[in-house]
């Protein structure tokens, strides 16, 4: 029975490798609920920054990240579905569709801080946005954008192939058949990616570090044009550049932020979720 | 009429299509356009192993070899904490946890992911760093190894979804064979079920590398920025991610400095753009 | 002249050849019934009518095929052709929409959109398959809820609702109840009226029990075609005869 005790000894070892990788997040969500939570005030969530940040709101922050998530969206997600419809419902098997593919799978994975110095030396230097709400937008909308086009084919490609042949059987054009039984089956799926992604684009400092980020704008953005503070770089702020900054600010801070993330992950869930009960086919 | 409409509309699926090609193209076109600059004035051989960064100094070095030990430094030990756990918390969730159990674990995984890093990074700074300066009795705990241990964190969901579904896509009959054998499960697991999976716990690796290689904020705020050559883990070290984003704030615009970061950008954008094909083919080898 | 005039036709998959040398004539308004064994080439004969093939990347067709004298590939729109030549699919497959909105989908495509218009053609075409009074009652619900005959005749009314000249049948009733079988093959009958159809069909007997005429279809080729009656009493090759009493299949 050696092999017994073998099997029964690894698998507490994979347990408890287990268990050292799950705890940890149970312990940082805890620990920005507790610290955070206090800091939640009225005026921290709609008030101005004050004393150089050390006291007051983040509203700034807060409407900053929003404007940033919105162009976002406005850039990538439409693209992103009119890309994935291309390779899916159009492309062939051809050389071209490999290489939009490799350069899909390129753009995934260049380094965030990399699309920050993209971002500067495109959008804020050589078409001469500035630093800019629409310069961080589309910065962040480029890194999103193959998030978008693989949730969206992931999506199309679960819409039954017979779906598409019935359409044309009956005379349909190929665009008439992606608009009239491909993409309304799919949504559902491109909404939960599309949230997913822009969930990802709302927590990232490094690409919008040169290209919007404000350090200290006590005051809400009026244009497209215009700097702004955002929630992740205000949290890198507060915790490296502000000396004497308070515990329960900081946290604040974050705590807003992960429970954007959050709320925007369980919006995409709940999506899922009830898209596969509604499914009939 | 409507025949014109359709053929607006298709012509601009086609360059959607495209447009992706066009971005990858443009990425290295603006990097090249700033960090090939550099090499107009600093030899490529002394930027590129050259062991000084001081891009401050009068007159400015800029040997990145300090940066690209860093990186290789941190990111070889984050692989080292992340591939092991990884396989085994993948096998755990995928092969033994009872189903109650293997819902919570998955979202568990999943709330990871979406922790930003930014945050990951605070954290880590007012957690991991205090305690490794205790432990191992170092005058500061922003470390390589704290970098190490925070990055192994940020890629395990990388790591851990992408194992987990090579484990699942296993043919089910391999495992029954092994079983009808009478093997034990665990026997099954590291016999039959793992080497199956191999090419998928390859690419996991190499995911998980590229994740980590191009980690910018939590590094630059655990690992102590230090730009010397590291000779060991319990010291600060700086990255080229971290480099760029700590740096560039104070480069003037045509500088040198503003140029040698492009370059940096350059090299993080080839590294990446390798690891992530060759992840690639290893996903798509089965 | 023939409705349909096939002259030479192969069909490839890849480097297959699924279909050889095919050429037979197809008449207005009679039921041309298929037999043969599977992968016989049958369902690609079928689906090369109207170009629906094509769908497939790894298709190739030569040789040439006629609507009404006019070469299907060369002079007739692809859409057009697949308005005048309606397929029925082997497997129900509603869209998940409504009854209603599946039988209104293809007028939809091709410009009708004034309610009354729709509502006709709608109630015409369910009527035409015998399901009308089955369902009149419950247009707006899901298409899932029908039994799989039922889904099947909503195919064939959602197929004639684009006012074809042609309906082609794949096997129409394999999975169905002798019932609902039955019912579809009174609708064809009361169908013939207007439209030519051509079934392919893997019951012998459904054929003999149908088709004015019958083909049958060995490996890709087409080994006889002749009156249904002739065929199954007096087939001239013998693989005809071999097949129909059962001696392989």
């Amino acid at each position: 029975m050696d092999s017994k005790r073998t099997e029964k000894t690894a698998f507490i070892i994979l347990l408890l490798a287990t268990i050292l990788v799950i705890v940890p997040v149970a312990l940082i969500i805890l620990m920005v609920l507790i610290k955070g939570l206090p800091a939640l005030t009225g005026e921290f969530i709609f008030g101005m920054p004050r004393e150089g940040m050390r006291a007051g709101g983040i509203l700034p922050a807060i409407i900053g990240t929003a404007f940033l998530v919105l162009g976002t969206a406005i850039f990538c997600i439409p693209l992103g579905i009119m890309a994935a419809v291309y390779l899916n419902e159009y492309a062939g098997r051809n050389w071209l569709t490999r290489v939009i593919e490799i350069a899909i799978i390129n753009l995934a994975g260049v380094p965030s801080i990399v699309y920050g110095l993209f971002g500067l030396g495109l959008f804020v230097t050589f078409l001469g946005f500035g630093a800019s709400i629409l310069a961080g937008s589309l910065t962040l909308a480029v890194m999103t954008l193959p998030v978008i086009i693989t949730a969206t084919r992931e999506a199309l490609i679960a819409v039954p192939r017979s779906f598409r042949e019935v359409s044309f059987s009956l005379g349909a054009s190929r665009w008439q058949t992606v608009r009239s039984v491909v993409l309304p089956n799919a949504i559902p799926g491109i909404l939960t990616g599309a949230i997913l992604g822009l969930s990802r684009a709302a927590g990232e400092t490094a690409p919008i570090l040169f290209t919007v980020a404000a350090f200290y704008l006590p005051r809400l953005p009026q244009s497209i044009f215009d700097q702004a503070m955002a929630l992740p770089y205000h949290i890198y702020v507060l915790s490296t550049q502000v000396p004497n900054v308070s515990v329960k600010i900081q946290y604040g801070t974050i705590l807003v932020l992960v429970g954007m993330v959050f709320i925007l992950n369980v919006i995409a869930s709940i999506i899922r979720a009830r898209f596969r009960k509604r499914k009939t086919w | 009429m409507k025949k014109t409409f359709e053929a607006i509309i298709e012509k601009m699926i086609f360059l959607s299509g495209i447009a992706s090609i066009l971005f990858v193209v443009l990425i290295f076109i603006f990097l090249l356009k700033e960090g090939l600059s550099l090499f107009a004035t600093v030899n490529p051989i002394n930027f590129l192993f050259g062991k000084n960064w001081y891009p401050i100094s009068d007159p400015p070095q800029f040997g990145i070899l300090p940066l690209v030990l860093g990186s290789l430094l941190v990111t070889f030990g984050a692989i080292v904490i992340a591939v092991p756990l990884g396989i085994a918390a993948a096998v755990y969730v995928a092969e033994v946890a009872p189903l109650w159990l293997r819902d919570i674990l998955k979202t568990g995984i999943e709330l990871l992911a979406a922790i930003p890093s930014i945050v990951l990074g605070f954290i880590g700074v007012v957690t991991l760093a205090p305690l490794l300066k205790n432990v191992f009795k170092l005058p500061s705990g922003l470390t390589a190894l704290a970098g190490s241990i925070m990055l192994a964190f940020m890629a395990m969901p990388t790591i851990v979804s992408i194992i987990e579904d090579s484990i699942v896509s296993v043919p089910k009959s391999y495992k029954e064979g092994s079983l009808a054998l009478g093997a034990t499960h665990w026997q099954t697991i590291y016999r039959v079920t793992l080497p199956a999976a191999a090419s998928g716990i390859l690419a996991a690796i190499m995911l998980g590398i590229g994740r980590v290689i191009g980690e910018t904020m939590a590094v630059l705020m655990i690992t102590g920025n230090a730009a010397v050559i590291p000779t060991s883990i319990l010291q600060p070290v700086r990255t080229l991610t971290a480099t760029i984003a700590a740096e560039m704030g104070e480069a003037v615009a045509g500088s040198n400095h503003y140029y040698a970061l492009f370059a940096i950008g350059i090299i993080l954008f080839v590294i990446s753009f390798i690891i992530n094909l060759v992840a690639d083919r290893f996903l798509h080898k089965k | 002249m023939s409705k349909i005039k096939v002259k030479n036709l192969n069909v490839y998959f890849d480097a297959v050849r699924v279909v050889k040398e095919l050429s037979l004539e197809v008449e207005a308004n009679e039921i041309l019934g298929i037999i043969g064994p599977s992968n016989s080439g049958k369902t690609s004969f079928l689906k090369t009518l109207n170009r629906l093939n094509e769908l497939y990347l790894n298709s190739r067709t030569t040789g040439e095929v006629y609507l009404d004298g006019k070469d299907i590939f060369i002079e007739i729109d692809k859409h057009l052709l697949r308005k005048r030549i309606g397929i029925v699919f082997a497997l129900p497959l509603p869209l998940p929409l409504s009854i209603y909105d599946n039988v209104a989908y293809g007028p939809r495509l091709h410009g009708i959109i004034n309610k009354e218009d729709l509502s006709q053609i709608v109630e015409k075409a369910l009527r035409a398959a015998a399901i009308w009074d089955e369902v009149k009652d419950r247009l707006n619900s899901s298409a899932f809820r029908l039994s799989g005959g039922q889904q099947q005749r909503l195919c064939i009314a959602r197929t004639l609702a684009v006012e074809p000249e042609v309906i082609l049948y794949d096997e129409p009733c394999s999975g169905l109840d002798p019932i609902s079988t039955l019912k579809i093959e009174e609708a064809m009958q009361e169908l013939k009226k207007n439209y030519t159809q051509i079934l392919v069909t893997n019951n012998v007997k459904q054929a003999a029990r149908v088709s004015d005429r019958t083909a049958f279809f060995l490996m890709g080729e087409l080994i006889e075609i002749d009156e249904t009656k002739q065929i199954f009493t007096a087939p001239k090759d013998k693989r005809t005869e071999d097949y129909i009493t059962g001696r392989f299949g």
